[in-house]
Formats: structure tokens, sequence, C-alpha cells
């Protein structure tokens, strides 16, 4: 199995505050990971260095081969704590525009089918015009997972996504993501509800001052040790 | 390295004092303004060192852009500092200067304007790189830099035309100087940029430590917090 | 380069459509500016040929204060929700939303421009003495000047504590030479005193210059966090 996220030492420091403190390891290709760890680990700033948005004070990211992220981050989606989505503009208004920034039509599906596939795939309805600001914060959530998915990407990185989200919901979005992870993309999900990933993910990656302390495939195991 | 330090502050000390006595006693006093004229000595030379400072901020900070350098973003956070203060002396020195002998205390002149616009952009780029939040402060600053120094031709040009369609009082300009005067001012201007120089090196070296300083408290800081929980559980 | 082209038609539609929907930034805007109309003429009491010298001078300042207000909407606009991370982490050239904003801003501006210019010709009872030609060539370029680097500034202001007061403190010194030439060929053309050639010269020259620098740094100003 090969490696589909290498990094290696890496320090990303906001002024006096060192939000990740020489993070090195590997991440293979093809599997759902649970990022866990309390508030001001650095779970959000390792996401954030991993797609690309923050730059890093040292160290490096080499994914899917390379280093260069800008040449990858088309096959990247991203979610984070925030939606990403325009609140005036409905869901297939704000998919469309993204659409576009990826150029999707370009790799053989036109923008509208692609856009309309994704939103049904988190269930909910494409016809839908109400603006997303309106949205409940669930339906809310799931666009924004649409948003991430709609590049196809093979790697998928994500803020908190059940934050907000009822149980059923939840588990819906679960079996989503196996669904994917089987597909063979590689998903790193950062949560607080660990448990709804239990049997789902197939390694937990413990985080804790701005380092990763432990990695385990067995959940219970991890917070024995805890 | 280290010898050289205390090395220039002596000679800045040496070279200030006899440049001063040569501004003061041995240049001859001007006829028609008198000994105001003095001011000359501080105020041309602080406005030489100031522009020579801004011209290296403006090299350091496309080698940072090109290298990503921290010693280059150093280097021009530190020239952009010590050049405002000079600029400041200078454009406080010119109506004190300015008042007496021509009656007034400013004028829309090609070269007071230009300082002055050059002091608004520097103070700015002063004020960027204290209120970015972020660690990219030394990208945002450098670029801004970029954009002050395409600016400079376009300000001289636009005052110069400015000036020819609205007549100002002329100031200074004309005339020779009498060889001591030259002598005075060009002893002065070496005195100044020594002391720019010892003023800019101090900094820097500070500005070292204080970035030291934050890295180490930011890579400690977290530790804390660890140890202690690992102490209760 | 096609897909700049076209990633700036489809940035500039939405941003249009989202500005159509709250109308923020062209509401304030024109508020704003009637605002300074209004407070400039009790502060002068202008006859017609003193009025024609000054007017260059407050159409100007007032279009650039309502100008800032403007600006920070676009970027806003953006932060809220952080929808500008969607943007950073598409593969999307920056220089497509740096286009997109600078003309949506041109045509706020310019929109703004066209409502307020019959107010200005009201109040101040102007009547242009030199070539009225001019004037549109000398407020497109002003406009352009205007907001090509206060989308800039703007943007770089996104990084600094209190925002919206940072943008003039960066755009207004860059700006001296621009306003300069603004203000000075519509003062030249209202009172046909002068020639506004170099004037319109260098304002073409500073959008020219700025332009180019801009399209240049803006990528390394929207990647930096």
């Amino acid at each position: 199995m090969s490696a589909a996220v290498i990094v290696t030492d890496l320090v990303k420091q906001f002024g006096r505050f060192a939000a990740l403190r020489g993070v090195s390891t590997e991440f293979a290709a093809g599997r759902l990971y649970a990022i866990l760890g309390d508030n001001g680990a650095g779970k959000t700033t390792l996401l954030r260095a991993l797609a690309g948005l923050t730059p890093l004070t040292r160290g490096s990211i080499s994914m899917l081969g390379t280093t260069d992220l800008r040449s990858v981050c088309g096959q990247l989606g991203y979610m984070a704590h925030p939606s990403l989505l325009y609140d005036e503009m409905s869901g297939m208004e704000n998919l469309r525009y993204f659409a576009r920034l990826y150029e999707i039509s370009d790799r053989g599906q036109n923008d509208e089918d692609r856009c309309a596939d994704v939103i049904r795939a988190v269930k909910l309805d494409p016809s839908l015009t109400r603006p997303v600001g309106q949205y409940s914060q669930g339906m809310r959530q799931r666009m924004s997972l649409a948003r991430a998915l709609l590049n196809d990407p093979k790697i998928l990185l994500l803020d908190e996504p059940f934050s907000n989200v009822d149980l059923r919901s939840a588990r819906e979005m679960v079996t989503l993501l196996t669904g994917l992870r089987d597909a063979g993309k590689t998903i790193f999900v950062v949560t607080h509800q660990a448990a709804l990933l239990e049997g789902a993910a197939d390694e937990f990656v413990w985080m804790e001052a701005g380092q990763i302390v432990s990695r385990t495939s067995d959940l219970a195991a991890t917070t024995e040790t805890k | 390295m280290k010898r050289a330090f205390p090395i220039l502050a002596v000679l800045t000390g040496v070279l200030l004092s006899y440049a001063m006595y040569q501004a003061l006693v041995v240049a001859p006093t001007e006829q028609t303004m008198g000994d105001v004229q003095r001011i000359f000595y501080y105020h041309v030379p602080s406005a030489w060192t100031a522009f020579i400072l801004f011209a290296i901020n403006f090299v350091a900070s496309i080698v940072y852009l090109i290298r990503r350098n921290a010693k280059a973003d150093m280097l021009a956070l530190v020239t952009a500092e010590v050049g405002v203060v000079f600029c400041t002396v200078n454009l406080v020195t010119g109506p004190i200067w300015a008042r007496p002998v021509w009656g007034i205390w400013w004028t829309w002149d090609l070269r007071l304007t230009l300082t002055l616009v050059l002091w608004l952009i520097y103070v700015s780029y002063i004020v960027l790189r204290r209120f970015s939040s972020s660690g990219q402060t030394p990208l945002l600053a450098a670029v801004l830099a970029v954009f002050g120094a395409l600016d400079v031709p376009l300000v001289y040009f636009s005052i110069w035309f400015f000036r020819t369609q609205h007549p100002q009082p002329v100031i200074g300009g004309g005339g020779s100087l009498d060889p001591r005067m030259w002598h005075a001012l060009l002893i002065n201007w070496l005195a100044f940029s020594c002391f720019g120089a010892l003023v800019c090196w101090s900094r820097y070296r500070l500005e070292v430590l204080r970035r030291d300083f934050d890295e180490t408290l930011a890579l400690e800081a977290l530790l804390e917090p660890r140890s202690s929980k690992a102490r209760s559980s | 380069m096609s897909s700049v082209a076209g990633l700036t038609r489809a940035t500039l539609a939405k941003d249009l459509r989202l500005e159509w929907r709250s109308k923020d930034a062209i509401n304030s805007m024109l508020f704003f500016s009637l605002l300074v109309v209004v407070i400039f003429s009790f502060s002068f009491d202008p006859t017609a040929e003193e009025s024609r010298r000054i007017a260059g001078g407050l159409v100007w300042v007032a279009f650039l204060f309502a100008a800032v207000v403007a600006l920070n909407q676009t970027w806003a606009r953006e932060m809220r929700n952080q929808v500008l991370d969607a943007y950073r982490v598409s593969p999307a050239p920056p220089n497509a939303l740096f286009l997109a904003k600078v003309i949506g801003n041109f045509i706020f501006v310019t929109v703004l421009q066209a409502l307020m210019t019959p107010l200005f010709i009201v109040f101040y009872n102007l009547r242009a003495l030199g070539p009225a030609y001019q004037l549109p060539i000398v407020a497109a370029l002003g406009t352009w000047a205007l907001v090509v680097n206060g989308t800039f500034f703007a943007a770089m202001s996104l990084r600094t504590r209190s925002r919206e007061i940072m943008l003039p403190l960066l755009l207004f010194p860059i700006s001296i030479p621009a306003l300069l030439a603004m203000v000075e060929a519509t003062g030249a053309i209202l009172t046909g005193e002068f020639s506004a050639r170099f004037w319109i010269v260098l304002l073409a020259a500073y959008d020219v210059v700025f332009t180019i620098a801009s399209l240049f740094l803006f990528g390394l100003v929207l990647q930096a966090e």
C-alpha cells in the first residue's frame, strides 16, 4: 500500500504560539483516518496545512507523490468548520460556481449533472431554491460536504463534519464516507464524536499539544490508554 | 564581527562630534540667512540618509520576495523604521529653517512634497507590519514596499507638473556653496550615515533576539499544560 | 488564458448576483457620497466660478470615500463563512478572482458616478468650460486607478487586525499621484484654463503600472495567511 500523504517535521507558529510542533508521519492511500484530540491540539491546523491553506513555518508535506501542493489541489476536497458557501445563493447556484473553479465540465461530465449528483449523494434536493443561509445547520453541513465532493477528490479533508448534525444524518454521512473510502479515496475526518466512526475508521490518530501522540486501529484501546 | 559593533559606535561618536564642530564653528555664517542656515547641515544629511535606507528597504524586500530569506525581511524592517525617523528629522527641521528665512512654514515644493509622500508611504508600511495578524507579515510588507517604490516616479512627475501649473515660492536651490560649507555638509552626512547604520544594527540584533524568543516561547508554551496534565492523571 | 477569462466572467457574474440580492455595497456607497455632497455644500458657499475650481477635488474625495466602502464590501462577502478558502484550495488561477473583483468594483463605482454626477451639477451649478468629452475618460481612468489598488490592498487588509481601518491607511498614500491627477484633470476641464492631457497620460501610466504589479503579486497575497 502506497503512502498518499507524507508529512515531515511540520511546525506552524502563530506569533508566540505553535499550533504544530514537529509532526512527522505517513498516511496510506484508501483509508479513513479519524483525527482526535482536545481543542487546540492542532487538528484543524494540520488539516489546513494539508489543504495548502496555511504556509508552514518549517517542514514539508508530500501529497500524492509531490511536494508541490498547488499542482495536486484539484485532487483535494476540503470541508471546513464554516460552510464555505455563499449564504445568499441556493445550493445549486453555489455548486455551479465552485464547479467552474475546478473546470469539471472538461472531465467529460457537465457541471449541471455533476452538481445535482453530489447534492443527491448527501441526501439533499437539487431543486431546492432556498438560499443556503436559510438552511438548517444539518442541511448546510451536508451541502458543505457536497461542495467538498464536487471535484471527485482523491483525498478528502473534513473538519468536524458531524457537528450540529442530528444522529441519523450523521450516520448517513458516515455510510457515505465509508463508501467513498471503499472506492479508494483517502479520507481525514477531524471530529470530537469519535464514537460515530467506530468500526468505520481504519485508524484513530490522537493529537495533543501540536503533536501526534498515538495511532491505533481500535478506538477502545486508545481511550483506555488515555 | 563581535568587535565591529563597538568600533562602529566609537567611530560614530567621534564623527558626530567632529561634524557638529564643523557645522557650528568651522563653516562660515551664511550672509543673508545668518546662523539659522546651519540647520542645513542636519536637514540635508538626514534626508539623504533616509533615502539610502529606503533604497535598502526596497532591495531587501525584492530579495525577500525571491528568496523568502528572514534576514532580508529583518533588514527591510529595520531600514524602514530608522528611515522614517531620519525622514521625520528632515521634515521637522525643514519648516524650522523655512519660517525665519522665507516667512512660510511649508510650501508644496517638489522636494518637500516628495519627501512627505515618501514618509507617508513608509509610515503606512510600519502600520501594516504592526497590524498584520498573520505569520505572513514579511510577505505583505515586501509587497507594499514594491508598490511604494513603483509609486515614487509617479509622485515625482505629478508634483513636478502640478508645480508648473500652480507656481509656488521657490526655496533653496541656486547659488554655489562655500567649500567649507560643502565640507561640513559631507562630514555630517558621513556621520549621519554611520549613526543610521549603528541604530539599524542594534535594532537588527534586537529583532533577531525577539524572533528567537518568540519561537522558543511558541514551542515551549504547549509543553506546559501537557506536563501538568500528566502529573494530575 | 481562456480559463482566466471564463473564470473571471463566472466570478463577476456571481458577485453581481450577490450584490443584486443584498445591495449592500451600492446602497451604502450612494448614501455615503450623498452625505459628502451635502456636507461639503454647507461648508463652502461657492459661486459658480469658485465651485468650478474646487469641484474636481470635492467630486473625487466623495468618490474616493465611497469607493472604500465598496472595496471593503467585496472582500467582506468572501470572508463570510470563509468562502475565500474554497477558492484558495481550488486550482483556479488567483488572477481571475482579482480581475473579477476589480471589474465588479469598477462597475459599482461607475454606477455611483452616473447617479451622483447630476446631483453635483445641480448643487454646485457646474458647467464644463473645457473639452467635456475628456471627462468620461478621466472618470474611467481615475476609477480604475482607485479600484485596482483598492482591491489589492483590501485583499492585503484581510490579513490584518481591524481591516476596515487598514484599507485607507494603505490605499491613500499610494494613491496620491492618481488623486492629484484626477482632481487636476477634472479642474482643468471644468475651468478650461489648462489642458488636461498631461494628467490623462499620467493616470493611464499609473493604471498600467499598478495593474501589472497587482497581477504579478496578487497570487502571493491570496495565498498568504
